[in-house]
């Protein structure tokens, strides 16, 4: 797209192709909210690259005008790095599953993460696997009937969070499918990070897992159940913006206070720094319905990205010594036969 | 056989020999290694024609004296074109007790056995297994036996260096190559030079070594010896006129991928992780970044392979490497690449299986793999080097029709070949093909599996590129969009349009043609990869003695030359010697129908020749 091309609105990131998750998938919203993240960041559409694996998530690429490849289960950080340390210019998007990202693929991702490629990956987490047909997923809570636990599932799942933290993650944050006016503005803190960026969203399976975070997500509870974090702001919530977050004292751990109770004033309350590993750990730990669940940026501290360094270092190495193919062919011993 | 004596005096009283067959044995920590590669070094520039072996344990450093340490490095050089390192062995060089007792079944007999009586004492016997000394016991009265305590020669001649023991005899190994370098009339002067250059930020130790080496030539020289051992001298080869280097096919493989990468005028992304025999490819490309080249040790097999993958996507050239069973891990991901039609080069260093099987042993039984290995109808280009040298332009053939045809290729070498070296007539790098490749750009009727109706290679958009975006994948595309399709008679379409685009890969190649003899021979070898070294000597000496034997190679596995058919069907015998249990036998039975027979050896080591001879005579008497 060219500088004088007019303004690009969310319907000019949609392909032609007709869009086949189930009527009332949660993977429509997310769409949604990545189109209209891209048109208010005016992205190019030739410049910006979706990759993803298999799964119901997989299909996304195919439903966004600009380039895609759907490639193979669980793969898909391992081919975004190949394509960023090709072309760094690019930008590219990996569009995955809980099965995908944290089961298949658990490795690449793990070393996404610690590398730092620059990535925004966006783990549409539903709690179950949907495209094979409903069988629990590592993010499954223990207990979840399924075609292959129908006594219930046993294994403890994994956390996204945890995972992405004790991976050497660089940004990790959360929001929810349907929340329309937060993911949009997640996704932008996520493309604005140079590094691999790990977005959780929770996405609601409607044929196998539905409601599996009405428990947080529903109207009547939400406000009371979520903190919407931002770095620099006390972790407060509630419907009445009554209540916070304060580490327990002489403990390393979180409680729930309410404001004007027993003393308690905003000057208690935790203030959230995205930049402080250890909190970010747990904040990603809360969970209903005791305590609230953390969504927003739980952590962000940018450091270089691998392909820039990958290419500092190649660019360094050509400018000190450009070398051609007959230097290379004639290095070492070589002898004249006569 | 090669190796033969003639036993003719040279001016300076030297016997003249015809070619020579010498293996360095010694514990994992002797150097042998070091010490093959620098009588190599010497040798090349004798002016002989050479090629080496060397054959190392799995083990990093099993338990000093044992048989499963022992380090080995085989050289055969002559006056003669050298094709193999050599069936048996002239010379021993045995720095204990294991080495011996491993290598002995190796040395012809009458051949000579040098060894360090230093090492041979009660405890080393114990260690290497042998119930009795093996030098008076018997065992070694077919042989001729030089023993020299080199531990104590070492330790003598270094003993102003200042040195520890432990660091003395570390220089053992020089004392050794010195006195080879006597018996056999070579210069020390590039070895000097080595571990000057080697050593530079410890003279002491480069001194030490240099000593070490000037003392076992010294000894040579100056002990009366004897009948025992003799001096000899091997005439330069007559060698085409031009340039030389010593290179393994590790290293020429890994220059062919760079010179590959500029003959496409692309990147060169190499994606790969570690494993036997396969690492030195990674090692030799990632120290050349100044020639622009990226390298990627990811976390596994299948990321490499992704990861290289992503790289074709985005308009480089992506190469993975690996042996095996690290191949075994990828073929998911080359399904993919298949699919979706991007180009990719996977160097598979053949070795011993099944599963780890014997990783340090040679073998080429990843034909079935290559060719077959993969879900669905995937078919593929697969090519095979024959030598180390091969390997420099076999890699430039891959990244040529990876590039032109967007498919994979498989480029087949080994654990022999990426080891062994060989003296390589240099090309001048201004003569390399060069095959540039065009972007697609026109969005006017673009879509991306639009196809050149003469190689049926699809457009290659790459992204970034404005007004050609799309969307590609492992499912199955219409062939006239390349949007999604389940329908019936399209996937027909596909499958057949993809098997047409690699089997067209056949008409731009050139017509296979005959290593020796033609079609008024009775009976034709047809070889693939390594084994070129053994059945081409093999086949000359038949040849010579006017047996009607003819030598047929193949580069291309998959899709085969397309004269191939008519070549075998003129001859009432097909012999194929292979390092498998009889894999591209049954794909030239299958594929054509022909009375094709195996000559199969699985020991973890290259054929004899004499093996070979044996087959094809036996074949010809019936």
């Amino acid at each position: 797209m060219n500088v004088q091309s007019p303004a690009l609105t969310a319907k000019d990131y949609a392909s032609d192709q007709e869009v086949r998750w189930c009527p009332g998938c949660g993977d429509y919203a997310i769409l949604k909210a990545v189109q209209k993240t891209l048109a208010e960041l005016q992205a190019d559409t030739a410049k910006t690259v979706f990759i993803s694996g298999i799964g119901c998530a997989a299909r996304f690429p195919y439903y966004m005008s600009t380039y895609g490849f759907h490639t193979i289960h669980g793969r898909a950080p391992a081919i975004a790095t190949g394509v960023k340390l090709t072309n760094p210019e690019l930008d590219v998007w990996v569009v995955s599953g809980d099965g995908d990202a944290l089961s298949i693929g658990g490795n690449h991702l793990l070393h996404a993460l610690r590398r730092n490629v620059d990535l925004q990956i966006l783990l549409f987490n539903n709690e179950i696997y949907g495209l094979t047909k409903g069988q629990y997923s590592p993010t499954s809570r223990v207990g979840t009937r399924s075609p292959s636990t129908p006594g219930g599932s046993i294994d403890t799942p994994v956390s996204a969070g945890a995972f992405a933290l004790g991976a050497g993650a660089r940004f990790f944050a959360r929001s929810v499918d349907t929340q329309q006016k937060h993911l949009p503005e997640i996704l932008k803190r996520a493309k604005a990070h140079k590094g691999t960026s790990l977005v959780e969203i929770f996405q609601n399976c409607i044929v196998y897992n539905d409601g599996a975070f009405d428990g947080f997500t529903e109207r009547a509870v939400a406000a009371d159940r979520q903190v919407l974090l931002e770095h620099g702001k006390p972790v407060i919530f509630g419907k009445e913006n009554d209540k916070g977050l304060r580490l327990a004292e002489g403990k390393l751990v979180l409680e729930v206070v309410r404001l004007g109770e027993n003393g308690v004033t905003e000057a208690d309350i935790l203030v959230h720094d995205e930049t402080d590993r250890v909190m970010a750990g747990m904040l990603a730990a809360l969970q209903p319905p005791h305590m609230p669940v953390a969504l927003g940026v739980l952590y962000c501290d940018p450091t270089r990205s691998y392909e820039t360094s990958v290419t500092d270092e190649v660019a360094a190495a050509r400018k000190s010594h450009p070398s051609d193919l007959a230097e290379l062919l004639h290095k070492g011993h070589t002898w004249t036969v006569s | 056989m090669e190796g033969s004596t003639a036993l003719v005096a040279d001016p300076s009283g030297r016997r003249v020999l015809d070619s020579a067959v010498v293996r360095f044995a010694g514990d994992s920590g002797d150097g042998m290694q070091l010490t093959g590669s620098q009588f190599t070094l010497s040798t090349a520039l004798a002016g002989n024609d050479l090629a080496t072996f060397p054959d190392f344990p799995a083990e990093i450093r099993a338990p000093v004296g044992t048989t499963f340490g022992v380090s080995a490095f085989q050289i055969n050089f002559g006056a003669r074109v050298i094709k193999t390192s050599g069936d048996e062995l002239d010379v021993l060089v045995a720095m204990n007790p294991a080495a011996l007792k491993v290598n002995l079944v190796d040395v012809k007999p009458h051949g000579l056995l040098i060894l360090d009586s230093g090492a041979f004492n009660e405890r080393n016997f114990t260690k290497a297994g042998y119930e009795s000394d093996p030098r008076s016991d018997g065992s070694l009265k077919d042989y001729r036996v030089f023993e020299v305590d080199m531990s104590q020669m070492t330790q003598d001649a270094l003993k102003d260096c200042g040195l520890t023991k432990k660091e003395s005899l570390r220089c053992k190994n020089m004392w050794a190559l010195g006195l080879i370098y006597w018996m056999f009339g070579r210069d020390r002067q590039a070895t000097v030079d080595w571990l000057n250059e080697k050593f530079r930020r410890r003279t002491e130790i480069a001194h030490a070594n240099i000593a070490a080496l000037n003392a076992g030539h010294a000894f040579g020289e100056t002990a009366e010896v004897g009948e025992d051992l003799a001096a000899f001298s091997v005439p330069p080869a007559e060698i085409a006129p031009g340039l030389y280097r010593n290179v393994t096919g590790a290293e020429a493989l890994s220059w062919g991928l760079v010179a590959g990468a500029k003959g496409a005028e692309l990147k060169l992304v190499f994606c790969s992780y570690p494993i036997t025999p396969a690492s030195s490819v990674l090692h030799a490309l990632a120290d050349l970044k100044d020639y622009g080249v990226v390298t990627f040790q990811a976390e596994d097999e299948i990321a490499a392979v992704c990861a290289a993958i992503g790289a074709s996507y985005a308009g480089g050239v992506g190469v993975t490497s690996s042996s095996g069973p690290g191949v075994a891990l990828k073929m998911e991901a080359v399904g993919l690449a298949i699919s979706a039609e991007l180009p990719l080069v996977i160097v598979n260093s053949q070795r011993a299986g099944p599963s780890t099987g014997m990783p340090t042993k040679t073998e080429q039984s990843d034909l079935y793999q290559s060719v077959f290995g993969r879900n669905g109808d995937a078919p593929l280009v697969v090519l095979a080097a024959r030598s180390p040298a091969d390997c420099f332009d076999v890699a430039i053939e891959a990244v040529r029709i990876a590039t032109k045809y967007m498919t994979p290729v498989i480029l087949l070498s080994d654990g022999y070949i990426a080891n062994a070296a060989e003296p390589w007539h240099l090309p001048e790098a201004d003569s390399l093909p060069r095959f540039p490749v065009a972007f697609e750009t026109d969005p006017e009727g673009f879509h991306p599996f639009k196809r050149d109706p003469e190689t049926l290679s699809r457009s290659w958009a790459v992204p970034g590129t404005p007004g050609l975006e799309h969307r590609i994948g492992g499912i199955e595309k219409a062939s006239d969009s390349g949007n999604i399709s389940y329908d019936p008679a399209n996937h027909q379409l596909m499958t057949d349009l993809r098997r047409n685009k690699v089997l067209g890969v056949a008409k731009d190649v050139p017509p296979q043609a005959f290593e020796a003899g033609g079609a008024d021979d009775k009976l034709v070898v047809v070889g693939w990869g390594s084994t070129y070294g053994p059945i081409s000597r093999a086949v000359d000496n038949l040849r010579s003695e006017g047996l009607p034997v003819a030598h047929l190679h193949l580069r291309h596995i998959w899709p085969l030359p397309q004269n191939l058919e008519a070549l075998l069907r003129g001859f009432d015998k097909i012999l194929v010697p292979e390092m498998n249990d009889g894999q591209l036998v049954t794909l030239l039975r299958g594929e054509y129908l022909v009375p094709a027979e195996s000559l199969s050896k699985v020991t973890g080591k290259p054929f004899k020749i004499s093996e070979i001879e044996a087959a094809i005579r036996a074949r010809l008497e019936d």
